[in-house]
């Protein structure tokens, strides 16, 4: 079985919805911009969603309010996604709709910012803060329930950069054992402060806007991005599929991947078979494409081992950074996007392919037709995700 | 779904080991919440991993393990691992919002990557060298009927066996203002695709609220800690016999699991 992409959004940096993502990646326009999240601290580029401040949530769910919900609330308004989910839910019914979020921060900035209030008289945290709502890891996923009053399977999937990739994993399965008839996949991603000081921790963010694939490549920039997919098993009018998912772990190492992509190829081998794809079928691939020097090096081992060197291939994280929990909701849109409209996007940022990465690496994107393809979200932990799309007809 | 449990391990106040909640769930023995055991038991990881292996995953790799022991499988390469925690491990997240609010901010990279949801799963693909999927899920109070979900969908769609382990350890001040969990629970579960009529457990979604089940003579304390929800579904396994649990899920829903 595989399941369709009713309704897709995405909302980050570079725009509001689909058509502001695919007009920025046919016109090769990244949105990164000098960092000024959270003071003076980071000499970096990060992808702000602008003007956040301003959004303000429904009537009714004013408990919920922080960063993260307010730009899931603000990507559920674009593309007409509210709406789809209501007329789905009208369709199967609250409890026939499976609710899988991807995120590795979600509300954390709040309890961040709580603690900055203690000193040292006054240890407690201020009073007020919701933790359920707005600041545990369940929340994005609490909001988009009670938002639709949704009943079905859910959970948020947190397996860091790979999360909204294996939230399409968990919705599949879901429709398949028949625990639900349609799904909402989600993913979001704001700035904090555990992430910014964490990747500058392990030397791990560029100074410059990120360069995937690039010789002179010297660390991610992070951004911030929210979307959906609606699943469906009926095709409707939806012209791409999700064929296969294919999930592993690295075994190696917590922060770092294996150096030769062990685990990856392993996910992007049970991709091709779930979907009932050849490896000559894959028209391009969304690389996972971080832009740190072991990651990029690793995948194109992974990629040439299972697919060879000559199959189409791009990183997109340097439009509006790496959205680390969200980045695989992100680029499965943009791979849809790419069959959809027929194109392969570019590499933004990559003028001089790295030497040591022998794979097809479009850097300045095409008009080309796309069947199939596959996209990559691997994650801290050694967890691997694949996705495989196809064009329904 | 129907799935087989073939193995169960529990870490609690008043559970210390499986045999022992066995004997309290099936009525042979009074709850006694002084009954402890230290630690899980302990899982052989590189020098550097086990130094800075959170008390978290600790826990969930311990009792993951004993739940491996207990369904009698030696090599858990090919075990796929569903890991899920409401809270994750609120120690490592308060260091870390310490750490942050000095001036200027402080970082670990350590404590960093400990501080992913996924931590756990990662140090037990290291530990038992295992490549096969690993999943992590928050459903704050549903987290172990959506594990439950998803597990049981991992084994009915793919056709392998799963091992579940769902855990929550009491917040430190001040995050327990915020959550305030007071007793650890932490439980593994092995699951394989249906073969035995004797280990079959039938699990589906009810559709609408029910009343959660919740084992007698176990004090309800232990229900603020999301992990003890799966304590009828231990009692369900460990009474042998036929009946039905109701487990809490999200919204106006539950998760039911029967025996036949």
């Amino acid at each position: 079985m595989r399941a369709h992409f009713r309704h897709m959004t995405v909302t980050s940096a570079l725009g509001r919805g689909c058509d502001a993502m695919l007009r920025a990646l046919r016109e090769h326009r990244g949105a990164l911009a000098r960092n000024a999240f959270a003071g003076e601290h980071y000499d970096t580029w990060t992808g702000v969603v602008e003007k956040l401040d301003g959004v303000a949530l429904p009537i009714g769910m004013e408990r919920f309010d922080c960063r993260s919900n307010r730009l899931m609330e603000l990507a559920l308004l674009q593309d007409g996604f509210a709406d789809a989910v209501l007329a789905t839910r009208e369709k199967h019914g609250a409890h026939r709709i499976g609710l899988y979020v991807g995120t590795s921060s979600a509300g954390i900035l709040e309890v961040e910012l709580g603690y900055r209030v203690r000193n040292d008289q006054v240890r407690a945290l201020p009073d007020g803060l919701r933790y359920r709502e707005a600041m545990n890891l369940f929340s994005p996923a609490a909001y988009i329930a009670e938002r639709f009053r949704l009943s079905g399977p859910m959970a948020v999937v947190s397996s860091a950069c790979s999360s909204s990739a294996k939230a399409f994993a968990s919705a599949l399965r879901a429709m398949r054992a028949g625990l639900c008839d349609a799904a909402i996949v989600g993913g979001v991603e704001t700035l904090c402060l555990t992430t910014l000081h964490g990747f500058a921790s392990l030397e791990l963010l560029s100074r410059a806007p990120c360069r995937p694939c690039d010789a002179g490549r010297d660390g991610i920039s992070l951004g911030e991005a929210a979307g959906f997919v609606l699943l469906t098993r009926d095709a409707g009018d939806a012209v791409v599929a999700l064929a296969g998912y294919g999930e592993s772990s690295d075994a190696h190492h917590l922060s770092t991947p294996h150096p030769e992509g062990a685990g990856a190829a392993m996910a992007m081998r049970a991709a091709l078979q779930m979907a009932g794809m050849q490896a000559g079928d894959v028209d391009y691939v969304n690389l996972h494409g971080t832009a740190t020097r072991t990651n990029d090096v690793a995948e194109d081992a992974a990629i040439r081992a299972v697919l060879g060197n000559a199959v189409p291939r791009s990183a997109t994280k340097a439009w509006m950074g790496h959205t680390l929990g969200a980045a695989g909701l992100v680029e499965a849109v943009i791979t849809a996007l790419a069959i959809r409209h027929g194109f392969i996007p570019g590499t933004l940022n990559c003028s001089t392919v790295d030497p040591a990465i022998h794979g097809n690496v479009e850097r300045a994107g095409r008009a080309a037709p796309v069947r199939a393809a596959l996209t990559n979200s691997f994650g801290f932990g050694g967890s691997n995700c694949t996705l495989a799309l196809q064009a329904v007809r | 779904m129907k799935v087989d449990v073939l193995g169960c391990a529990v870490r609690a106040p008043g559970f210390p080991d499986w045999p022992t909640a066995r004997r309290v769930l099936t009525g042979g023995a009074q709850y006694d919440r002084d009954a402890v055991r230290a630690r899980a038991a302990s899982v052989a990881l590189p020098a550097n991993e086990q130094r800075r292996l959170p008390a978290t995953a600790r826990d969930a790799l311990g009792v993951g393990a004993e739940a491996l022991a207990d369904a009698r499988i030696d090599d858990a390469r090919d075990i796929a691992t569903v890991f899920a925690s409401c809270g994750s491990d609120g120690e490592i997240t308060h260091q870390i919002c310490e750490a942050l609010a000095r001036t200027p901010p402080q970082m670990s990279p350590t404590r960093f990557h400990n501080s992913v949801h996924n931590a756990p799963g990662g140090y037990w693909s290291i530990a038992f060298r295992s490549h096969a999927p690993s999943t992590s899920l928050c459903a704050f109070e549903a987290s172990f009927s959506s594990a439950l979900l998803e597990a049981a969908a991992q084994v009915a769609t793919e056709q392998r066996r799963v091992l579940l382990v769902v855990y929550d350890l009491p917040y430190p001040a001040p995050l327990s203002s915020l959550w305030n969990v007071t007793m650890p629970f932490c439980v593994g579960i092995v699951l394989a695709p249906h073969e035995s009529a004797h280990r079959a457990i039938e699990i589906e979604m009810a559709g609408e609220r029910h009343e959660a089940s919740w084992p007698e003579g176990v004090p309800s304390e232990l229900r603020t800690n999301p992990a003890a929800a799966s304590l009828p579904l231990l009692a369900l396994v460990a009474s042998g016999r036929p009946g039905r649990v109701v487990l809490p899920h999200a919204g106006e829903n539950a998760v039911l699991v029967s025996r036949a």
